[in-house]
């Protein structure tokens, strides 16, 4: 298990999978295969996956304790960074087609609609995360800050399942079960700091486990 | 990329055998051609057997209408699957799939309430009440999306007539057909079935407000509110309840679905108007499908002529 963890390959496979909705999007725009309203399902299918890399990213911590698999870390950056890829997407159709690429409108827009407000937020924490993600930013900032700073992720995640909530009109089943994944690995987090102390989640950034290698 | 491409279609693209046999690719052909509606009646014609399984009935005949808009009509194809008809599931794409079994033969319409002659219609008997119109109509939903829809049908005050409503009758009720068994997905929709709806009794009498049968030349397709529903074009599209089962008239207000499941979002008028938003979403806006940038929405759906007299000194932002 070790050894198909650390391969090369195993992170090139999940690097190619994890652009496979985004190749789906693109060959459907190519062959007519969007739908009625292209800009809508473009929308939906990229915020679902960002909540999809979201809750991904958020299961890799708990994965690791529970399965006693400390080399999952070397996919958390990449799958992060594709919840990123996939929010960025989703905001540009929002930018571009819903506000014809008018800042203020936007700004207008997110002023005023709660659940633009609270994805537009969501949104902006991800941010700092995606640039500050790199091996050197992390000897930057230290292990602790470092860490602190990425813990933004939680919050990203409740904004996105918030958004969800109340975008939709009356079927709240979809994003009450991103909330249920979502309050899962939250509260799993949160037991875990409760129950072991603060030197488990010191183990958790012991140094071995941050990649120190800036080209991994 | 992301557009419709409109490949010609020709003659000789329709007439194979193995296209004009299978209807539901012969419609995806069309939908893809982007054909506009009497295009598609014409292919209709030429490549539709009547005798075909699913067959719709094809409406021959059909009076032009002066209500009608010139602006392109979408396609058959978007038209048929993209709906919001929560019965048959949430997902726009749902209707087209959960509604192909439901079967509206023997259907019947009940009139009651306040009326001089209360009385169930067949579908036959409807389709007598009035020579069928085609009313090519703007239709914007309340999720600020629109299309142009060639429906069939006639003005509502035609079957309004009929039955002979009393002075007390002063508001319309509606209610649509729902049976669990033939809609299972309806119990996860969030909102209360029979879906019900209402109009104010001017509002019904209106020439504008349609009973409607049909579309793009033959009868309404399952997922559209076979075999009889409501269009009125000045409101959002959720007030053209579908299905039809039950009319009443009364004295009070009925109560409608949207706004029993939220009231501060969707209320008992759901006039389209840019100028009062939607709490989640603006109305100023609206996407067409087949574009990609969204468009200005126009007061009463640009049906202002027709309709804004009957609300003349009403607070449209305290009545939306």
């Amino acid at each position: 298990m070790h050894a198909l963890l650390t391969s090369k390959w195993t992170k090139v496979a999940v690097f190619l999978l994890c652009l496979i909705p985004f190749s789906l999007l693109v060959w459907r725009g190519s062959t007519n295969g969007l739908g009625a309203n292209p800009v809508e399902f473009i929308q939906l299918t990229t915020g679902d996956w960002t909540l999809n890399f979201l809750v991904l990213t958020l299961c890799i911590t708990p994965f690791r304790k529970l399965l006693k698999l400390p080399d999952l870390i070397r996919f958390r950056r990449m799958l992060g960074l594709f919840a990123f890829f996939y929010v960025c997407l989703h905001f540009l159709t929002y930018l571009g087609p819903d506000q014809s690429f008018s800042l203020t409108s936007m700004l207008k827009d997110v002023a005023k609609r709660p659940f633009i407000t609270v994805g537009f937020t969501g949104f902006l924490l991800l941010l700092p995360l995606a640039l500050t993600s790199t091996a050197g930013w992390i000897r930057r900032l230290g292990g602790r800050r470092w860490n602190m700073l990425h813990r933004a992720i939680y919050l990203a995640a409740i904004c996105g399942v918030i958004h969800y909530y109340w975008k939709v009109k009356s079927d709240v089943r979809m994003p009450l079960f991103y909330g249920a994944l979502v309050a899962i690995l939250l509260l799993w987090r949160l037991g875990d700091w409760f129950f072991k102390g603060r030197s488990a989640s010191g183990a958790r950034l012991s140094p071995q486990h941050i990649p120190a290698n800036p080209a991994q | 990329m992301l557009f419709r491409k409109a490949p010609d279609l020709t003659y000789a693209d329709v007439t194979p055998k193995a296209v004009y046999l299978d209807r539901r690719k012969f419609l995806q052909a069309m939908g893809l051609a982007g054909a506009t509606a009497v295009a598609g009646k014409n292919l209709f014609e030429l490549a539709m057997p009547s005798q075909t399984a699913l067959a719709a009935t094809k409406f021959g005949d059909l009076v032009k209408s002066p209500f009608s808009t010139t602006e392109k009509v979408n396609s058959f194809e978007d038209v048929t699957h993209y709906n919001n008809f929560y019965e048959f599931g949430t997902d726009k794409s749902d209707p087209a799939k959960n509604a192909q079994k439901f079967n509206t033969s023997n259907w019947v319409v009940s009139v009651e309430g306040d009326v001089a002659k209360p009385r169930k219609f067949t579908m036959d008997e409807i389709l007598k009440i009035a020579p069928l119109e085609e009313r090519i109509y703007r239709h914007r939903c309340v999720e600020a999306w629109s299309i142009v829809v060639p429906w069939i049908g006639f003005s509502f005050s035609n079957l309004v007539k009929l039955v002979e409503p009393t002075p007390k009758a002063q508001f319309v009720a509606f209610q649509s057909y729902y049976d669990s068994r033939q809609m299972p997905q309806g119990r996860w929709a969030g909102i209360e079935f029979p879906y019900v709806e209402g109009l104010r009794m001017d509002e019904a009498m209106n020439p504008l407000t349609l009973l409607c049968v049909g579309m793009y030349g033959e009868s309404l397709p399952n997922q559209d509110g076979a075999p009889v529903r409501m269009v009125i074009p000045w409101k959002y599209g959720f007030k053209g309840i579908k299905s039809l089962v039950k009319i009443k008239f009364q004295s009070k207000m009925p109560p409608t679905t949207w706004n029993l499941a939220a009231s501060s979002e969707y209320g008992f008028y759901s006039n389209v108007n840019p100028n009062v938003d939607h709490p989640r979403w603006s109305q100023a806006t609206e996407r067409r499908l087949g574009e990609i940038f969204k468009r200005k929405t126009l007061m009463f759906n640009g049906y202002s002529d027709q309709v804004a007299s009957i609300y003349s000194g009403m607070d449209l932002k305290k009545y939306y």
